[in-house]
């Protein structure tokens, strides 16, 4: 259906040159359009289905349409559901955490992956490269093992607790493992380099020339790094921040593993209702639509926010 | 020693290292108040790395730098009264015309009303006055090079640092531009430096030129004591163009000099300074030679190119073996240019022959 839109486009007026050009950007983004559509815009409906449908007790759904998924996420009607409706805070509460972890490992990885992009950024030639690569190395390993790595580094009698003990810094093993610190460890460790390759991107394209003027013209470096450069590579924080915030919120791996699975965070509670035969998958898909729109609608907020400061 | 508070840059004894390369090596200069002063040589001379040690962009190995009589040569270059036109301009690309003019002023404190103030005249004195609201990627590119000298003179800098500002635009703006530039700097009495390693540039627009090569000062002096008394080969044939011919059995007496010419011919010319014997180099340009017959010339030889230049044409002589001669001769005519092949004699000018000493 795609396809016929674009060849009656490309074929329709022949406007000279950019006319061909355009004509061929449509062949060209066809196959990123199908697959979108295919592996996004399909299982989001699919999604979005489920989560209005009725729970089969094993896992799975019985095609009657329901409510009662959203029901659940925000209303406790008692154990038999005959009592009067009160406000349910266990998932609203799940996904404040949720929000406020993601948040913390956003700021975090921006604090240490905006200055690790700066020193990249301006490393001459080969050392640029050298570095971006050893950046990446870790990336090469499976998140799962990489994660369950941590857990045994940080564990009470782990390599980390013993090193402390044996130089003397401790007296007793530090706790870490199952805590916020390990959730917060984890999250940071995974998504850094999120945060450093399109920071470093935009430093790249920076023209240095522009810190020598400011400092020409009587500013500090610290005025300078605040008004001259972050202003000109703030895209490429933005983008660093979205994609480090957004897995971030999702994750599961890090608060099961590392969290000891008690911390519940929305990727773990969604995770849970489509795991062996005791979840409840339209909940879970309800609990997906609710963290989509929440996303959604953060990004919308501050696009507006943007084109409004640029007016 | 320390140069005179009247002095508006003083450079004493400058090196200048990268690694095993040497930018600047123990150079000393003066550049006086209110001078249009010219760093003038070819790419990789220095020239830039000189301005940039002034605006404070490059550290000095060695040596100290003054600005009206105080040591600068540690200060970063926020510290320095200095302020820069930047070859690529490097206008803030997020702000507006007025903003960018008036970064320098509100970093140095200035009150918002009298920032403003400031920042409009100078906008006033490159005539752009009514863009002020403009971003610089909507200007084009001789409009954003007068951005960034209002830009640098809004602050009213001790002395303004110009590197190449002239060398993106095109010809005819060029032009128009070097002498609004040197009016500029009448009016406001700032001193400026200016870097070019365009000579025709540098001889129509300085009050001073210093002519670098590899990180060595040459000569220092008005454009007129530039062009007719280099004090270098390397001076005579950078600016302009010249003829330079070697010559033996050379003996200075008072204010005479005399020698054998290649092919034997005694000359004798006019000549200060010290005696030197032996063997030298004249330098001695186009326009001063002249052609005759091959029987009246002290030197003689056969035209092998013309280089056609609109009024004039270069006449090029090959002379006795590996030497050839560029002669100037007025283009009046087709009678007064002689034929490629034909055999001219060369007549030169006693007065405008320079002995160079290397």
């Amino acid at each position: 259906m795609a396809e016929q839109e674009t060849q009656e486009q490309s074929s329709g007026e022949p406007s000279g040159e950019r006319g061909i050009y355009e004509g061929l950007a449509y062949y060209l983004m066809a196959p990123a359009w199908v697959t979108l559509f295919v592996f996004l815009v399909v299982p989001l409906g699919i999604m979005l289905v489920y989560s209005f449908l009725t729970k089969e007790f094993r896992g799975g759904v019985i095609w009657e349409f329901s409510l009662a998924a959203y029901d659940q996420f925000f209303f406790d009607r008692g154990l038999f559901g005959d009592e009067p409706a009160r406000i349910e805070w266990t998932y609203i509460g799940i996904f404040w955490r949720s929000l406020w972890q993601a948040g913390l490992a956003t700021l975090l990885c921006l604090l240490l992956g905006f200055p690790t992009a700066f020193v990249i950024a301006t490393r001459s030639g080969r050392w640029k490269f050298v570095w971006l690569f050893l950046i990446t190395i870790p990336y090469w390993v499976n998140l799962l093992i990489r994660t369950i790595s941590m857990k045994f580094l940080i564990r009470d009698n782990g390599p980390l607790n013993e090193w402390l003990l044996a130089i003397g810094v401790l007296d007793k093993p530090l706790h870490l493992i199952n805590t916020d610190f390990a959730i917060q460890l984890g999250l940071f460790y995974s998504y850094l380099p999120f945060m450093v390759l399109p920071i470093y991107a935009s430093i790249e394209r920076y023209n240095f020339a522009l810190s020598e003027a400011a400092a020409d013209l009587y500013a500090s470096r610290w005025y300078t790094l605040r008004r001259v450069i972050f202003p000109l590579v703030k895209p490429g924080v933005v983008a660093g921040c979205i994609l480090v915030f957004v897995p971030s919120l999702g994750a599961f791996l890090a608060p099961d593993l590392l969290g000891g699975a008690k911390k519940f965070m929305i990727g773990s509670l969604i995770e849970e209702q489509f795991k062996g035969n005791i979840g409840n998958w339209p909940f879970g898909a309800a609990a997906s639509m609710l963290l989509l729109s929440l996303v959604l609608v953060m990004l919308t907020c501050y696009a507006l926010s943007q084109s409004r400061a640029r007016r | 020693m320390t140069p005179s508070a009247h002095t508006a840059v003083g450079i004493v004894g400058v090196t200048k290292r990268y690694g095993d390369y040497v930018a600047l090596r123990d150079l000393s200069l003066e550049i006086s108040d209110n001078e249009f002063f010219t760093l003038l040589g070819p790419s990789g001379c220095g020239k830039t790395t000189l301005l940039r040690v002034i605006a404070g962009f490059e550290e000095i190995s060695a040596g100290s730098i003054f600005l009206y009589g105080e040591d600068i040569g540690a200060l970063p270059p926020n510290k320095r009264h200095v302020n820069t036109v930047f070859q690529q301009y490097a206008l803030f690309p997020h702000m507006t015309v007025l903003e960018n003019v008036l970064f320098g002023l509100r970093r140095l404190g200035v009150a918002e009303d009298n920032a403003r103030k400031q920042g409009f005249e100078a906008l006033e004195l490159v005539q752009m006055s009514g863009l002020q609201d403009r971003l610089p990627a909507q200007l084009s590119g001789g409009q954003q090079q007068r951005v960034a000298l209002a830009r640098a003179l809004a602050p009213r800098p001790k002395v303004l640092l110009l590197d190449e500002p002239l060398s993106a635009l095109d010809l005819k703006l060029r032009q128009a531009v070097r002498l609004e530039l040197k009016q500029i700097q009448h009016e406001t009495g700032i001193t400026f430096v200016f870097v070019t390693h365009d000579q025709e540039e540098a001889l129509t627009i300085s009050d001073r030129i210093a002519v670098m090569n590899e990180g060595v000062l040459q000569q220092v002096g008005e454009s007129r004591e530039i062009y007719e008394s280099p004090s270098n080969s390397f001076v005579a044939s950078f600016i302009g163009e010249t003829n330079l011919l070697p010559v033996r059995d050379l003996r200075v007496d008072g204010a005479r000099a005399t020698c054998l010419l290649p092919g034997g011919v005694q000359f004798s010319f006019p000549a200060e300074g010290g005696a030197s014997a032996g063997e030298g180099l004249l330098s001695i340009r186009p326009e001063r030679l002249s052609l005759t017959s091959p029987q009246e010339g002290l030197l003689n030889g056969e035209v092998v190119d013309h280089i056609y230049l609109g009024t004039d044409v270069h006449v090029v002589i090959a002379v006795a073996g590996t030497l050839s001669l560029t002669a100037r001769v007025q283009n009046d005519g087709a009678a007064s240019i002689p034929d490629l092949g034909a055999r001219v004699g060369v007549m030169l000018e006693a007065g405008a022959v320079r002995l160079l000493r290397n």
